[in-house]
């Protein structure tokens, strides 16, 4: 019963977003005027029927109910709980569901509370969302229906890729996929805005809360995407530029990038099309990353089996979608791009160098992450990893983060270099001064250009506080500051990470020591230790810092037998001043063990640095909120007023 | 809107040329015939010494020097857990009613699962032996459940059949053995 009633919603919100499509194109036309009014509360309707649909699968999935195709390949009966319902979403079928359940979602919300933009726009807008959903629709109920039966019951389920069984990566896709989906809203404004060319202050206004809550999520989903394959792959590295990483890390490229342009927007009334342009790629990179990573034409260390078929569907709907947003760009924005001027040292200017080094950087990733496939079609296999990435991206990081430090402290409009020649003196010096050091204990240069960049920047990114009442610092720029600090802690991470990592590889017998750095390691024993669905080698290790007191880590080889795979569990012994990385080998077959040990400092930095960053996202749009609501509470009381007034 | 300045200009659709461009690079990877899948460079060598205990009690367990008594023989690497190997009963019935011996490799298996799963869809394994490392499984090249080999008289590996055999692939399959057998 529980299937066929997801799926019943399922069709019903389909029916609906074709509704809301029709409605919401008629309704832009004289004659349809009257259909107006049915576009908000269908959208709401559609919303909550996909919700409906969704938590039909999860509780098939919490219930293991093998009669339904999708729970049988992608669950087992032995499986915790947490990762039964966490199943719903790691396949397949089931995130597809994810991803039109936030879309529904993020239109009912919008549909029900946007009240900024003209009525027109809004019904483009409204009618866009559907056009986007229902495209999801079609691939969900005509190629990958989640609510499948079985024609005989699986007596048993296969399982789940044990990789996933993890909380990190349980629970890292649906902040991602709020990400994801929350710039198809951005999308759907920008469509919206570029049929009624109503590209103004407003327009960003209403916009900006989406794409920072989008970005907010992306920010922690990437975060938390980052620890786990830091932790759960035991390779000791925290971003591979692999597929899937960049498959996120291009629409949070883009949505950066968008973020600080639709800032302009509404404060200056500048960069038009430049924003709109950005609204359409900042979600074409979230579908260009999904249809990458799940038609399987990239290899990842991530797992999707996925057919062509499904790739081609997806393929489909890109074209469609973006195609179609790209051709409405070429036609309409050559009558939205002018805007208000500014010369060359405003904060529009800073603004506008971040956006093209950011968009640089997003095409280089683009391009890396495409060129074995180009490569292909050319008939050579190649794989390109950070030997690539890291220095070509860091010629367009490195002076982004320079100006990164002038930006905030510069006026609108216009400005002189002279006027905050002091601000910019201090973490100049800084940055010089932490080059010449990092330069003498020869750590190479990008991690000395990141260990400098860090130093000046954590400086620089408080400076625009300088000199205000603190108290009387609005919300939004304390989001900025601590976004901007975020990012010097972050880069501390990454620059500490390369540049003193100590690495130890050796095979040791029981009571044996290693020394890792400042750490020493004991090998106490191996023993076998058994799990709910699985069994595992567990190493006892006895560690202590610099001789002091000891205490015990765990690291273990997991060996899951539904699917059967084996994992490896890395234990982290973390300081405030970096961590131990321990990852147990194979046994060597004369008593002896593998045990790789790692010594890395300041890496926690790297997340610390990503969760501040994201707080600092979530400052700016309670900022944002409490200033909109207001003025909304202002309004209602003049429409009150005067309403009194005319009786 | 007050500044409007209505000039086409060819930058706008720069970027529908760059998409376009993405789509044609895209559409020749989709649809290149695929190479994706594992082959097993076990291909032509022998068998790799092994002997495994018996997966279920009515069922002699599976020893290398079993599979190289001059007949040539199906290898299905199966497990009671995958759903796949279950759909590929009726075909492996099919051939076993042929006189095709096939010898079966139960991969991290409990006896009481194995026995459940061949009540339920039929057992057409003259040996089964119990893989509970996976040794024997990545010893001959394969990477998941369930696959079949082609073995020939001697013990050599004929050929490889990776997924579930679907009834389209039954015919190929008794043309290797036939293959195998001269």
């Amino acid at each position: 019963m529980i299937a066929e009633f997801g799926l019943a919603a399922l069709w019903l919100a389909a029916a609906l977003a074709a509704l809301q499509l029709i409605a919401g194109a008629l309704a832009l036309t004289p004659r349809g005027a009257a259909l107006a009014g049915l576009v908000r509360p269908v959208a709401v309707v559609q919303g909550v029927l996909v919700a409906l649909s969704f938590a039909a699968l999860i509780t098939l999935f919490a219930q293991t109910d093998l009669s339904v195709e999708l729970v049988a390949k992608n669950s087992h009966s032995m499986k915790p709980l947490i990762y039964k319902i966490s199943g719903t979403w790691g396949n397949h079928e089931g995130s597809m569901l994810l991803w039109v359940m936030v879309m529904g979602l993020s239109g009912s919300f919008v549909a029900a509370v946007e009240r900024r933009l003209p009525e027109p726009t809004m019904l483009a807008t409204l009618a866009g969302q559907a056009f986007v959903s229902l495209g999801f629709y079609a691939f969900l109920l005509l190629s990958s229906n989640p609510f499948t039966r079985l024609s005989s019951p699986a007596i048993e389920g296969a399982g789940l890729n044990p990789l996933l069984q993890d909380p990190g990566l349980a629970f890292h896709p649906p902040p991602l996929y709020i990400g994801y989906v929350g710039l198809s809203v951005a999308f759907s404004f920008a469509i919206g805005a570029l049929v009624t060319r109503e590209v103004g202050p407003a327009f960003a206004r209403a916009m900006r809360p989406w794409v920072l809550g989008a970005w907010i999520f992306l920010t922690l989903g990437i975060t938390a995407g980052s620890y786990w394959a830091y932790y759960e792959l035991g390779w000791g590295g925290w971003w591979f530029w692999d597929p899937v990483e960049n498959a996120s890390l291009m629409p949070w490229l883009a949505a950066t990038a968008l973020l600080h342009s639709v800032s302009v927007l509404a404060a200056r009334n500048a960069l038009r099309a430049w924003t709109v342009m950005l609204g359409v790629v900042a979600f074409s990179m979230s579908m260009v990353g999904t249809f990458l990573v799940r038609s399987g034409i990239l290899t990842s260390v991530h797992a999707f089996a996925v057919d062509p078929e499904r790739g081609s569907f997806i393929l489909g709907l890109l074209a469609l979608n973006i195609g179609g947003a790209l051709v409405l760009f070429g036609l309409r924005a050559s009558s939205v791009t002018e805007g208000e001027r500014f010369t060359a040292t405003s904060r529009e200017s800073a603004l506008v160098f971040n956006n093209v080094m950011l968009s640089a950087i997003l095409g280089i990733v683009l391009v890396g992450t495409l060129y074995p496939l180009l490569a292909e079609a050319l008939g050579a296999k190649v794989s390109v990893g950070p030997p690539y990435f890291n220095p070509v991206s860091a010629i367009f990081a490195v002076p982004m983060l320079l100006v990164l430090m002038v930006g905030p402290l510069l006026r609108w409009r216009r400005d002189s270099l002279r006027r905050i020649r002091l601000q910019i003196a201090i973490p100049a010096v800084l940055l010089v001064g932490t080059l010449i050091w990092a330069a003498s204990q020869a750590v190479g240069l990008l991690p000395a250009l990141g260990l400098a960049l860090s130093a000046a920047l954590a400086v620089a990114s408080v400076m625009p506080l300088r000199g205000r009442k603190l108290r009387q610092v609005k919300l939004p720029v304390w989001g900025m500051v601590t976004a901007h600090f975020g990012i010097a802690v972050a880069l501390l991470g990454m620059a500490s990470d390369a540049a003193f990592t100590t690495e130890r590889l050796v095979a040791v017998r029981a009571g044996q020591v290693v020394d890792v750095g400042p750490w020493q390691v004991t090998l106490q024993r191996i023993e076998p230790v058994a799990g709910p669905n699985w069994t595992a080698l567990r190493g006892d290790l006895a560690v202590s810092y610099k001789g002091g007191s000891v205490t015990e880590l765990h690291p273990a080889a997991r060996t899951f037998w539904a699917p059967p795979n084996e994992t490896n569990e890395a234990a982290l012994k973390t300081r405030w001043n970096g961590q131990l990385y321990a990852v147990l080998g194979q046994a060597t077959g004369d008593g002896r063990w593998q045990l790789r040990l790692w010594w890395k400092p300041f890496v926690p930095m790297i997340w610390y640095g990503g969760i501040l960053i994201a707080l600092g996202g979530l400052m700016a749009l309670l900022g944002r909120l409490a200033s909109d609501l207001k003025r909304l509470v202002a309004r209602d009381k003049i429409a009150y007023r005067r309403m009194r007034q005319g009786r | 809107m007050s500044e409007t300045k209505p000039t086409a200009r060819w930058t706008l659709w720069l970027p529908l040329a760059l998409f376009l461009g993405f789509i044609a690079l895209v559409m020749i990877g989709l649809y290149r015939p695929a190479d994706r899948e594992v082959a097993s460079t076990m291909i032509g060598k022998p068998l790799p010494e092994f002997t495994l205990r018996a997966a279920v009690a009515d069922r002699p367990g599976l020893a290398r020097a079993d599979l190289a008594d001059g007949k040539p023989r199906l290898l299905n690497v199966f497990a009671s857990w995958c759903v796949p190997c279950a759909v590929e009963a009726p075909q492996l019935a099919t051939l076993k009613a042929e006189g095709i011996e096939i010898a079966g490799v139960a991969i991290r298996d409990r006896p009481e699962d194995v026995a459940t799963f061949l009540a339920r869809h039929g057992n057409p394994f003259a040996r089964i032996g119990a893989d509970d490392r996976s040794i024997v499984q990545l010893g001959i090249g394969s990477s998941g459940v369930p696959e079949t080999f082609v073995i020939d008289g001697k013990g050599t590996i004929r050929y490889q059949h990776i997924g579930e055999i679907r009834p389209e692939h039954v015919t190929l399959l008794r043309e290797k053995l036939k293959e195998a057998a001269q």
